[in-house]
């Protein structure tokens, strides 16, 4: 039952949110804000991730295929897929979340509890969207661009790995890779990158927009984004897999 | 004038504020007074719309603010100021960006017009200095002025100060009360204090509202209130420091 109360509360969150905006010009310069400290600011952890974690498949790729009856093309293959696929939105997402979704529970917590959101609504502004909308926005912009950078990034570390490791040659890397790619997969990807853009940034905001009391709350809710964002996550990551492959 | 007639509110089974009605002169300082927890923190927000009351009324000019719809509510907003308990102001914005604030979501006032008004609020909490330092780098009773001085930028006409002295040393406290009464008598504010400073309240109030265990006590201006005999008042007089 306290489930269904608390996902009832997060869409009252967002009707309230998306009702009564304030004017335009007022979101465009807020939305500027969000997407550097959104995506600007995450591409160093991006970069990083997605580069060893291509690295990483490469390698254990290459030590699952023992068999001398396969060709070494089907590293590049499975490792750009799976970058693609799964690596590159959902790993760098959870890390996301953890990221960002910390960051607004605890800004938008501080924010509730030192009275700022109050002195927003007795102005007459609706804080909800004024502080919220936003950081949706600039996530659903930001990380898909973030995820085009990891799964580019991602790639390349698996082709760095396969040939300073002398697994296999950048060339038969890049011929595998090609040999199986498929738009479609992109589109996919930025489908869900898009989806869990939407997710770490509303859930992370309802987070710290319901905090109560003080310093420790705020850390609470802080912890409870990252936990929820990374379970919806994961949820719809599947979801959207049965539905769309 | 602000009118509240009728007023209830519970936060689940405990009754907060039980059949509150008052008035809050024009003009004057009205303040709001009771012990901890006796519920005048909730009344003031259920004033500026802040918490809903269960049911009641409250007439700001004869306007009901409770079943007034959007617009009707935010033009009224508008007309409010308010100077909160720990101060409020955004963190991520200087002194002066907190008092632009407002001017730039509400006013139509240029670039120019908005620096010449945020420089005479500051000016006027004698803050000159101030401008671009951040919340985090000045001390609860600048914090307080700034308060005062972004509370006051749309020229209200209703000046909402809840626990302005609270965390504040005996000096400072008086600064900022004197500016309170300063500001209201300048601008013609209807002010709402809500203190349980008895100091505060006999040295600026004009109108007291005694709020004793969520029930209204006592209504009425200040020798009134010292004069009368009520169980509750001389308890609550008895107790505080300034009639030690």
């Amino acid at each position: 039952m306290l489930l269904f109360y608390h996902f009832g509360r997060y869409l009252l969150f967002l009707k309230k949110m998306f009702s009564k905006p304030e004017t335009f010009s007022i979101y465009v310069s807020r939305t500027f804000t969000e997407m550097v400290e959104i995506g600007i600011r995450s591409l160093p952890i991006v970069a990083i991730i997605a580069l060893f974690s291509g690295a990483v498949s490469t390698v254990q790729t290459a030590y699952q295929l023992v068999s001398g009856l396969v060709s070494k093309t089907i590293i590049g293959s499975i490792v750009s897929d799976t970058v693609i696929l799964e690596f590159a939105p959902t790993i760098t997402c959870l890390v996301l979340a953890g990221k960002v979704g910390s960051s607004i529970a605890s800004e938008i917590g501080t924010m509730k509890v030192s009275e700022q959101i109050d002195a927003l609504e007795v102005m007459g502004i609706n804080s909800a969207g004024y502080l919220v909308l936003p950081k949706i926005i600039a996530g659903v912009i930001m990380v898909p661009l973030l995820i085009i950078l990891a799964m580019f990034l991602g790639i390349y570390g698996g082709m760095m790995a396969g040939s300073m490791a002398e697994i296999l040659p950048v060339e038969q890397f890049l011929e595998g890779a090609r040999s199986t790619f498929k738009g479609f997969n992109v589109a996919f990807s930025l489908i869900k990158a898009t989806t869990f853009g939407f997710i770490i940034t509303s859930v992370s905001s309802f987070q710290g927009y319901y905090t109560e009391g003080g310093a420790l709350e705020v850390g609470r809710s802080s912890t409870n984004a990252v936990v929820y964002s990374a379970i919806m996550i994961l949820f719809t990551d599947y979801l959207i897999a049965q539905i769309l492959l | 004038m602000i009118e509240v007639k009728n007023i209830n509110k519970s936060f689940g089974e405990k009754q907060v504020l039980q059949d509150i009605s008052a008035t809050f002169l024009p003009g004057k300082v009205n303040v709001i007074i009771g012990a901890s927890g006796s519920g005048k923190s909730v009344l003031m927000k259920c004033m500026v719309g802040l918490v809903e009351p269960d049911n009641g009324q409250i007439l700001y000019d004869q306007q009901d603010f409770l079943s007034a719809d959007y617009t009707s509510k935010k033009d009224i907003r508008k007309q409010i100021g308010m100077l909160f308990q720990g101060s409020a102001l955004f963190d991520s914005l200087t002194a002066e960006e907190n008092v632009a604030f407002p001017l730039k979501m509400f006013s139509n006032m240029s670039k120019q017009e908005q620096k010449e008004r945020v420089d005479f609020c500051l000016h006027r909490v004698n803050l000159d200095h101030a401008h671009k330092l951040f919340p985090s780098e000045i001390s609860g009773g600048m914090k307080k002025r700034v308060g005062i001085a972004r509370a006051i930028a749309l020229n209200p006409k209703y000046l909402f100060c809840d626990e302005p002295n609270s965390g504040l040393d005996p000096v400072t406290s008086r600064v900022i009360d004197n500016l309170i009464e300063e500001i209201t008598d300048e601008f013609n504010i209807t002010t709402i204090m809500n203190s349980h400073d008895m100091k505060t309240l006999f040295d600026i109030g004009d109108h007291v509202t005694f709020i004793y265990k969520g029930k209204l006590a006592f209504e009425g201006n200040i020798e009134d209130f010292r004069k009368d005999t009520s169980e509750e008042i001389s308890e609550f007089l008895s107790a505080s420091y300034f009639q030690r």
